[in-house]
């Protein structure tokens, strides 16, 4: 009875003192994107496998650049490289903290650069099992946070959120994140289409250090359950300060890239 | 006793029994039609689906209202349980030039702010663009579709299935309510799977309770006792619910052709307990008592009643030999059914009749003049009764060919059927449910953005176009046009193939880089880029006419393009219109094997190689003759009738082991001559057999009332072979008999008389 009443006394304080889940889940988020921070710029090639339900395999390859832009979402480039059809074609995009990215495609055998209607950006990337939404930099004010529980994960200490996205053309209703406690990455993320149904898993490992401090994952395994397909990221070559400015994120600057 | 427990453990297996609500089930894994769109299916997405078809009161789609409707349905779509994409006309993903970029949008993001001049521009939107027109959009504007591609997970079937048509069928009833000026159909393969599991329990739910009170009116008719009718419906309860509970414990699942199991169970199990109870209650009514009257029934019964039994057991378990999985199970159930009728018919029923009172009604035992005036006309006109016979049934079986093969899956339900009544629907005003897929290979990763390959692609697809059957061709060729001329400031001069791989890859890139959730290009191209697919819509056909489009494509193909681009056709019509001739060949090996079988037990039951084969003609002109008249009269026969062969063998075997025995006896143990033997026969087992002939018939006669056409046909077409085999056992097995069977008896006096007082 003596210890059942410690036991009560010790929940009510902690529930005293506790955050609501809401809050809890955005601390992780922010503490997250804070440890990712002031990287500047990076440079890194990235296979894509991707596998039907027949077996079948397929396989792009792609160049990405970042810049960290202050106060609004990073600018990216991404260069295709194969398949040999679609070479030289470039994908320039400017995430933001909130209101839709800006989205342009250069077309090397148009000669012309497009802009792409940013609302649409749920759909599959070049046909694989990642939307662009999965892809494109996770600024914190995309979503609204809820922590949900504490969880070992692949023999990691976890902390399980939920996240929902803001922005309604999202494919998603909402994402429950693994992020891991000792170093706030990302082990696993689990999607949930419009209709709440389980929908994707997208797992990351092969996760390695730069400068010290910012962590990449090398491998990230996206499976949908709905369909069977699967695509693999293999990561490989990343370079962090690089010295890329903002004059290699404009329009005009697509049409250089090699 | 020990029977009830048994037939209670056995029954405990039911609580295994599901229904299956599955089309797929109707086909074999090894079927080579199922292969082929299995593989289509894996390597593109699963093309499951829920179409909703809407016609508004005034006619006009294009009414900020009705699209309003559509938009609501459309977004209230993706909440279908396992839906992974909806297409409609308001979501349809519309490309147009905007200064130097591509827009890719909703056709009708907001139909509520429309204004006359925009919704005319709409309309000639969608009713010229070939994604759209005749498949979610009537080209006079009349009625529109929203189709929502399901995904089942199939890890429950029983439940994902009815979870989906049940979602959609409130969501078509919310749409109702708040718009009743439309008007809702619902159709395509998920209403279909749904239909067949619904078609089973509605047949189990009605066949069953009237077969019921046919059975109890035949009984009380033929037995005039309330005892023995009592004793015969336990008998067949216990014997449906020992195989029902079995075919639970096998892990068999509920189809259409199985609900009909419990109603040929019960006929089949009537013709046995009526041949044992006639001759008791003829004893018991004669003066016997209960007891000798039992021992002798048995006596006689035993041996007549057990081949029976086994033939029908044989015949039903021919049908192991259909590529239909769900007739091998209904073949086994009733197999599992007959032993069990035969086993209680047999041990219970005698423990019952001996504790169950049965009234000692003197009267004349019933005499048979009709028979009798039958066996004289046989007897005597026996030359012109075989010739008549001979000619009735040659000419009947030349009109055989007249069957042609047809397996509609839409026309398995007949107009009481609301699947059916909204498919045609659909099939007059908006688009068809039947469907042809290929998978066209262009040999290389990356290879469909090579012109010469998009250039075919397209040919391919106008050919289709021309074909009257087709209502609509789905094609990748379309969309890469249209993205041409948008990527050319929308210059219509410009709607024509780009001529530039690269420049066709990268729209293609461009393009999907823009589609929105759900709405993406991997239901139409596979992974590497190395192969799309091309939807072919038709109207309602046959098989023939299935097939026969189809080898015009191959042709096409063979004529036309290159060697990567030789695929055939796949899907559930395909598959379905090539069943019957599978099932057909496969069941001539079943029904050949059972044939020997049966003639092998006759020959051993019989004692005799000569009557044995003798018998094997009235055993197989029936179904024939059958067949004849069904080619004179209807003409299409399909996947249900081509098992009746073989299941019919076995029950109209028993006709012939009845009179057979009855003749032998009379020549063995009496030693009369063939035409004495014959009128023996005759007044012995002539009103059994009518009888016994008119219960079967009049059960089998009792599936024609299903609503769904495997199970009526096949009951119909059954119930002719039946009377078919009855008048070959009165009028061609005795005739035959009498011409062949000049054995030793011969030499002994000729009856003619009238009275048939041999008995």
């Amino acid at each position: 009875m003596k210890k059942l009443c410690i036991l009560i006394l010790l929940g009510l304080s902690f529930n005293a003192t506790a955050q609501t889940p809401e809050e809890k889940g955005l601390e992780i988020a922010n503490e997250a994107d804070r440890r990712d921070t002031g990287f500047h710029d990076s440079t890194a090639s990235m296979r894509m496998l991707l596998r039907n339900r027949q077996g079948e395999e397929s396989t792009r390859d792609i160049r990405v650049r970042t810049l960290e832009v202050e106060n609004d979402g990073d600018k990216s480039l991404t260069i295709f490289d194969s398949p040999a059809d679609v070479k030289g074609t470039a994908f320039l995009s400017f995430t933001h903290k909130s209101g839709p990215d800006d989205q342009w495609l250069y077309l090397p055998a148009l000669k012309r650069v497009k802009r792409i209607s940013s609302r649409n950006k749920s759909g599959p990337f070049m046909g694989s099992e990642f939307a662009y939404e999965d892809l494109s930099s996770q600024e914190v004010e995309k979503y609204t946070y809820k922590y949900l529980r504490d969880e070992s994960y692949d023999g990691a200490d976890c902390y399980v959120i939920e996240r929902d996205p803001v922005d309604k053309y999202s494919g998603y209703t909402r994402q429950v994140v693994w992020v891991d406690k000792a170093e706030y990455r990302p082990l696993k993320i689990v999607y949930y289409d419009r209709k709440n149904s389980l929908l994707k898993t997208l797992i990351f490992t092969d996760y390695r250090q730069f400068l010290d401090r910012y962590w990449r994952s090398h491998d990230m395994f996206m499976e949908n359950h709905q369909t069977g397909k699967s695509t693999r990221l293999t990561w490989s070559n990343y370079i962090f300060k690089t010295g890329l400015t903002e004059r290699d994120f404009d329009r005009n600057s697509l049409k250089r890239v090699r | 006793m020990c029977a009830i427990v048994f037939a209670f453990l056995a029954a405990s297996g039911a609580r295994h029994l599901e229904f299956s609500n599955d089309y797929r089930i109707f086909f074999s894994k090894e079927n080579p039609q199922l292969l082929a769109f299995e593989h289509l299916q894996n390597v593109y997405t699963k093309s499951d689906n829920v179409l909703f078809a809407i016609s508004p009161a005034n006619g006009d789609v294009f009414t900020p209202d009705t699209l309003e409707a559509i938009r609501w349905l459309t977004e209230a779509s993706w909440q279908i349980p396992y839906s992974i994409r909806v297409d409609s006309v308001t979501n349809f993903q519309h490309t147009y030039a905007e200064a130097d970029d591509l827009v890719v949008e909703d056709l009708v993001p907001d139909p509520s702010s429309l204004d006359a001049d925009e919704l005319e521009k709409i309309r000639g939107i969608a009713t010229t663009e070939p994604l759209l027109v005749n498949r979610l959009i009537a080209p006079d504007s009349r009625t529109t579709g929203v189709n929502v591609t399901v995904q089942l997970p199939g890890v429950n079937p029983e439940k994902e299935v009815p979870e989906v048509v049940a979602f959609s069928r409130n969501l078509a009833t919310r749409l109702l309510e708040q718009y009743p000026e439309l008007e809702v159909h619902l159709t395509g393969v998920v209403l279909l799977n749904n239909a067949f599991s619904e078609m089973a329990l509605s047949d189990m739910k009605t066949l069953v309770p009237i077969m019921f009170a046919v059975i109890v009116l035949v009984l009380l008719l033929l037995l005039r006792s309330l005892a023995a009718t009592f004793a015969t419906l336990l008998v067949i309860i216990l014997s449906i619910i020992t195989a029902m509970g079995l075919a639970g414990w096998l892990g068999i699942h509920i189809t259409p052709p199985m609900a009909s199991a419990p109603t040929m169970i019960m006929t089949l199990a009537v013709a046995n307990s009526v041949h044992f109870l006639v001759t008791f209650l003829q004893k018991v009514r004669g003066g016997e008592s209960q007891r000798d009257a039992m021992l002798e029934s048995l006596r006689i019964n035993l041996q007549p009643i057990m081949i029976t039994s086994l033939t029908t057991a044989i015949g039903f378990m021919s049908m192991n030999f259909s590529d239909a999985p769900p007739f091998r199970d209904l073949g086994n159930v009733v197999a599992i059914g007959v032993v069990a009728s035969f086993l209680y018919s047999m041990a219970l029923l005698p423990a019952l009749m001996l504790l169950l009172p049965v009234r000692h009604r003197s009267g004349p035992g019933r005499s048979a003049p009709i028979m009798d005036a039958l066996a004289n006309l046989v007897v005597e006109r026996r030359k012109s009764v075989l010739l008549f016979m001979a000619v009735l049934v040659t000419g009947l079986i030349s009109f055989v060919p007249r069957n042609e093969l047809n397996d509609e899956f839409v026309k398995y339900f007949d107009e009481r059927v609301p699947f059916r009544v909204d498919t045609d629907y659909v099939t007059d005003h908006l688009t068809g449910l039947y469907s042809i897929s290929y998978s066209l290979g262009a040999g290389e990763p990356g290879g469909i953005s090579e012109p010469a390959y998009l250039r075919k692609l397209d040919e391919f697809a106008n050919w289709y176009r021309e074909q009257p059957e087709v209502k609509h061709v789905s094609t990748l060729s379309d969309t890469m046009k249209r993205l041409n001329k948008n990527l050319h400031g929308d210059d219509p001069a410009w709607y024509r193939l780009p001529d530039q791989r690269e420049l066709a890859a990268q729209y293609l890139l461009l393009y999907e880089m823009s589609l929105p959730y759900g709405l993406d290009l991997n239901n139409q191209i596979n992974i590497d880029k190395s192969a799309t697919k091309l939807d072919v819509s038709l109207g309602s056909l046959s098989s023939n006419q299935t097939i026969a489009l189809e080898a015009r494509a191959q042709q096409w193909l063979e004529a036309n393009a290159p060697a990567s681009m030789q695929a055939h056709g796949a899907s559930p019509a395909v598959m379905f219109s090539h069943i019957g001739k599978r099932n057909i060949h496969s069941m001539l090996v079943g029904t050949t094997v059972a044939l020997v079988l049966i003639s092998f037990v006759l020959i051993f039951a019989l004692r005799s190689v000569r009557i044995g084969l003798i018998s094997i003609i009235p055993n197989l002109v029936p179904a024939g003759m059958a067949f004849g008249l069904w080619g004179l009269l209807v003409g299409q026969v399909g996947l249900a009738l081509s098992i009746v062969t073989g299941m019919t063998l076995g029950i109209v075997v028993d006709d012939t082991v009845h009179f057979l025995s009855k003749y032998l006896r009379a020549r063995r143990e009496e030693g009369l001559s063939s035409p004495d033997a014959v009128r023996y026969a005759f007044h012995t087992v002539g009103t059994a057999l009518w009888t016994t002939s008119a219960v079967l018939m009049a059960g089998f006669l009792v599936l024609v009332y299903s609503p769904f056409e495997l199970n009526s046909g096949m009951g119909l077409l059954t119930a002719i072979t039946i009377g078919f085999a009855l008048l070959a056992d009165f009028l061609l097995l005795p005739t035959l008999l009498m011409a062949l069977d000049k054995g030793e008896s011969d030499e002994k006096t000729v009856h003619t008389d009238p009275s048939g007082s041999v008995v």
